[in-house]
């Protein structure tokens, strides 16, 4: 499953950063962040909970660049 | 400015004016000094610090945080205050620069892009009307477009007429007519009348929705020059980091060892330089930023790319492979040529000279040609005067319609449009006809009610029809004008053969086998052969010069496949200088030959293939490229595709390549400016004679040198 969110990240390199940690997030397939359209695409791996996933991925995202912003 | 922005631009303003306090102060150098300037150290650069700080803590060592943070920590503790200071905040306001710069262009980009409709007026049961979320308008539903108002979702008109403007879609601003029962897509803004549309899709599914999705995510596809930054960011930083540290140490410690002063004050200072030199920001941004120009460009000009990486590809492109019908062709099949046999010809004048005196006549009545008393049936332009009048060649090609009316074949179907053209010609619903029959594509089911009934197809103008399966159509058919048909039997029935050669001989007429490209109709009345007729799928009129422009523009070779024919691709190949064509193929055939052109070209260059996207899915997803084109309210094409060309105009395509070029430009450009002035100011920064200003102007100028370049991407001229 794929699923888009709106996000708000300062910098490419910092919208870099969010991707490779979202990436490695439990139950993430495969994660790609956008600095010009400022969105985030998340692909889910089988069965696995968005809610909680998506948190993680706040969480991930929020250690590698305290500024951003996802809105999930 | 945003929120975050504007409290960055307070900061900075703070921290000048103190600083330029704290130079003015009578002070002793000392730590007093020292303490003193950390105060606007600290203002502008805490958040430097924490990230810094935090990135070392999560394992994320090396970014411009820690650069800079290292480097002005340094200097502050080289009691070098004023210029640690200084250099933050320098720093700060780069970033502040970049990020308004960055996020203008962004936000101008977007609006290039933004066809989403804020709102839908839904019609309630009452007839009131309500502004409603385009996602809760549920299909089925009446919705309201007033003059001058988008689209917002897919549907049918049911009430009103009006002139739609679909340049936010195909980039083009020729208005198209619509009126009631017409199907409307979403992202066409409404210029004249009050349309009631019923919805046929909710929202989501609409066309305008598709639209925004593909371009939205394009950039999640990364060009190879994009992914190249990624990597060499990868390296860079922590190679810059290490140089840096051994610039510190090693010159020092070599001193030492030979007995002379370490000097460590003056090569830390080095060190700290070189790590403000090095920032890769100029490549990380300007980068994307560019291939974001670039697609938002191309689809203000109604050309969707789904990905950098295509935009990339494109630009390489050496080998275009067509497919003709649709593509470069109309696909519409027309009749291009009626020619009636001389003998004939001249015993329908005699007696129609007796019936009636002021009949225009030619021998041979090609389509478009002027001497015909203004009338063709490719504009439908027939000057009133002449309405009355018929040639021998309308004649037969009535005769003809008239015995065919019967069939669903294309053949027939173009020629009753062919007849109905040429005898309501002038009418003022000409050209609105032609309209929907090209929207409709494939199937120009909507022209053909009008078309029986010019001819009144199923009265008794027709009787006793006979299709002789894989020849053509035999029928009784009466046409109404005094003094003919041909055997002088008035208004009686006579007997018409229409079809191909095999036809002619099996019936035992003898005939003159036309040599022309395309189906030909021979026509034989009472026994007596009449003529034949040329139907022809024609070149659309824009496909020479964009098979010109694809060879100006750095094409190799120029191939068009084809199911036809051999003689009919010749000639449509001939007319428009594509270099190869290859005819007869099936579908499958075609992935073949594709997949034969792939095999021979060389490693860097890019095969492209351009297809109406109907029956070529296989094919576009085969190619390194594939290109739809005349996608507009296609779904399946905006699905195989890579590139989606919302109108069927083929010159799109070397528009595409002069987009993809530029940008490509741009970004080359760019990486090699931001690394020679890089190379060029690390070397001075080692050596000594870069000061920490030039630092600056190395890191934040190139930077937005290289941001402003990359908007250029948004501008390339539609014509070459």
């Amino acid at each position: 499953m794929k699923k888009t969110y709106k996000i708000e990240v300062d910098c490419a390199n910092c919208a870099r950063k969010m991707e490779e940690a979202a990436a490695k997030v439990e139950g993430v397939a495969a994660a790609t962040v956008s600095f010009m359209t400022q969105k985030m695409n998340v692909e889910f791996a089988e069965g696995a909970d968005v809610k909680n996933v998506m948190q993680n991925v706040v969480k991930a995202c929020k250690k590698v660049e305290s500024d951003c912003e996802v809105y999930i | 400015m945003t929120k975050k922005q504007k409290k960055m631009l307070y900061r900075i303003i703070v921290s000048f004016v103190l600083l330029v306090l704290i130079a003015l102060l009578p002070l002793e150098e000392g730590w007093l000094t020292g303490v003193l300037y950390l105060v606007p150290y600290l203002v502008i650069g805490y958040d430097i610090l924490k990230k810094a700080v935090l990135g070392v803590v999560h394992g994320e060592v090396f970014d411009e945080n820690f650069l800079m943070a290292v480097a002005t920590v340094g200097a502050m503790l080289l009691g070098e205050y004023q210029e640690g200071a200084a250099v933050m905040l320098f720093y700060q306001i780069g970033e502040l620069f970049q990020s308004v710069a960055v996020g203008k262009s962004r936000r101008n980009i977007s609006a290039l892009m933004d066809i989403r409709p804020d709102y839908a007026n839904l019609e309630k049961e009452d007839g009131s009307l309500e502004q409603v979320d385009p996602d809760e308008v549920a299909i089925g539903s009446v919705i309201v477009v007033k003059p001058g108002e988008k689209i917002p979702i897919d549907g049918q008109i049911c009430d009103g007429s009006s002139v739609l403007n679909t340049s936010a879609l195909t980039g083009e601003s020729l208005p198209r007519e619509v009126a009631a029962g017409d199907m409307v897509v979403s992202g066409c803004v409404n210029m004249s009348g009050l349309l009631k549309i019923r919805t046929t899709r909710e929202f989501g599914e609409s066309t305008v929705s598709k639209i925004l999705d593909l371009v939205e995510n394009s950039s999640m596809k990364k060009a190879k020059a994009e992914n190249f930054i990624t990597r060499f960011a990868h390296y860079y930083t922590p190679a810059v980091c290490y140089s840096a540290l051994a610039l510190a140490l090693l010159p020092p410690i070599i001193n030492l060892i030979a007995g002379n002063p370490g000097n460590w004050g003056d090569w830390v200072n080095r060190a700290l330089t070189f790590l403000v030199i090095s920032c890769p920001c100029a490549l990380v941004i300007s980068i994307p930023l560019s291939f974001f120009g670039g697609i938002g460009g191309a689809s203000a000009r109604g050309i969707l790319v789904k990905g950098s990486n295509y935009l990339e590809m494109l630009s390489k492109t050496r080998y275009v492979v067509f497919d003709k019908t649709g593509t470069l062709t109309k696909g519409v099949f027309e009749v291009t040529e009626v020619v009636p046999d001389e003998n004939w010809a001249a015993l329908v004048r005699e007696k129609l000279a007796a019936g009636e005196a002021s009949l225009s006549l030619g021998e041979t009545c090609r389509l478009g040609d002027a001497s015909q008393a203004g009338e063709t049936a490719q504009t439908g332009e027939t000057a009133g005067e002449d309405r009355a009048k018929k040639t021998p060649g309308d004649l037969l090609l009535e005769y003809a319609a008239l015995a065919e009316s019967y069939s669903d074949h294309p053949i027939s179907k173009s020629l009753r449009k062919a007849c109905s053209d040429r005898n309501s010609g002038g009418d003022s619903d000409r050209n609105s006809d032609r309209n929907s029959d090209r929207n409709s594509g494939q199937s120009p089911q909507g022209s053909l009610s009008e078309t029986g009934a010019v001819l009144k197809v199923g009265n008794d103008r027709v009787k006793d029809v006979e299709e002789i399966s894989g020849h053509g159509v035999k029928a009784k058919v009466r046409v109404g004008i005094p003094g003919f048909p041909a055997n002088g039997a008035g208004t009686s029935y006579c007997e018409v053969a229409a079809g191909n050669g095999k036809l002619m001989r099996q019936l035992g007429i003898a005939f003159t086998e036309a040599d022309a490209a395309g189906t030909v109709i021979y026509v034989a009345i009472d026994g007596v052969y009449a003529g034949h007729i040329l139907i022809s799928d024609v070149p659309k009129e824009h496909s020479a010069d964009a098979v010109r422009e694809l060879k100006a523009s750095g094409v190799r070779k120029t191939i068009m496949l084809t199911g036809d024919n051999r003689r009919v691709a010749q000639a449509v190949a001939s007319e428009l200088h594509v270099d190869e064509v290859h005819s007869g193929l099936l579908p499958a055939d075609k992935v073949e030959q594709v997949e034969k052109l792939l095999a021979q070209k060389g490693k860097k260059e890019i095969l492209a293939f351009v297809g109406d996207g109907i029956n070529d899915a296989p094919v576009l997803s085969r190619a390194d490229v594939g290109i739809a084109m005349g996608a507009l309210g296609s779904d399946a094409a905006i699905e195989a595709a890579d590139i989606v060309l919302m109108d069927d105009d083929p010159r799109k395509i070397s528009l595409a390549m002069r987009i993809s070029r530029k940008c490509l430009r741009i970004v080359y450009e760019n990486i090699v400016f931001a690394l020679a002035v890089k190379a060029v100011c690390l070397i001075l920064g080692a050596t000594g004679y870069a000061s920490m200003w030039l630092a600056i102007f190395a890191d934040v100028g190139v930077m937005v040198i290289a941001v402003l370049n990359a908007v250029r991407c948004l501008k390339v001229d539609s014509r070459p």
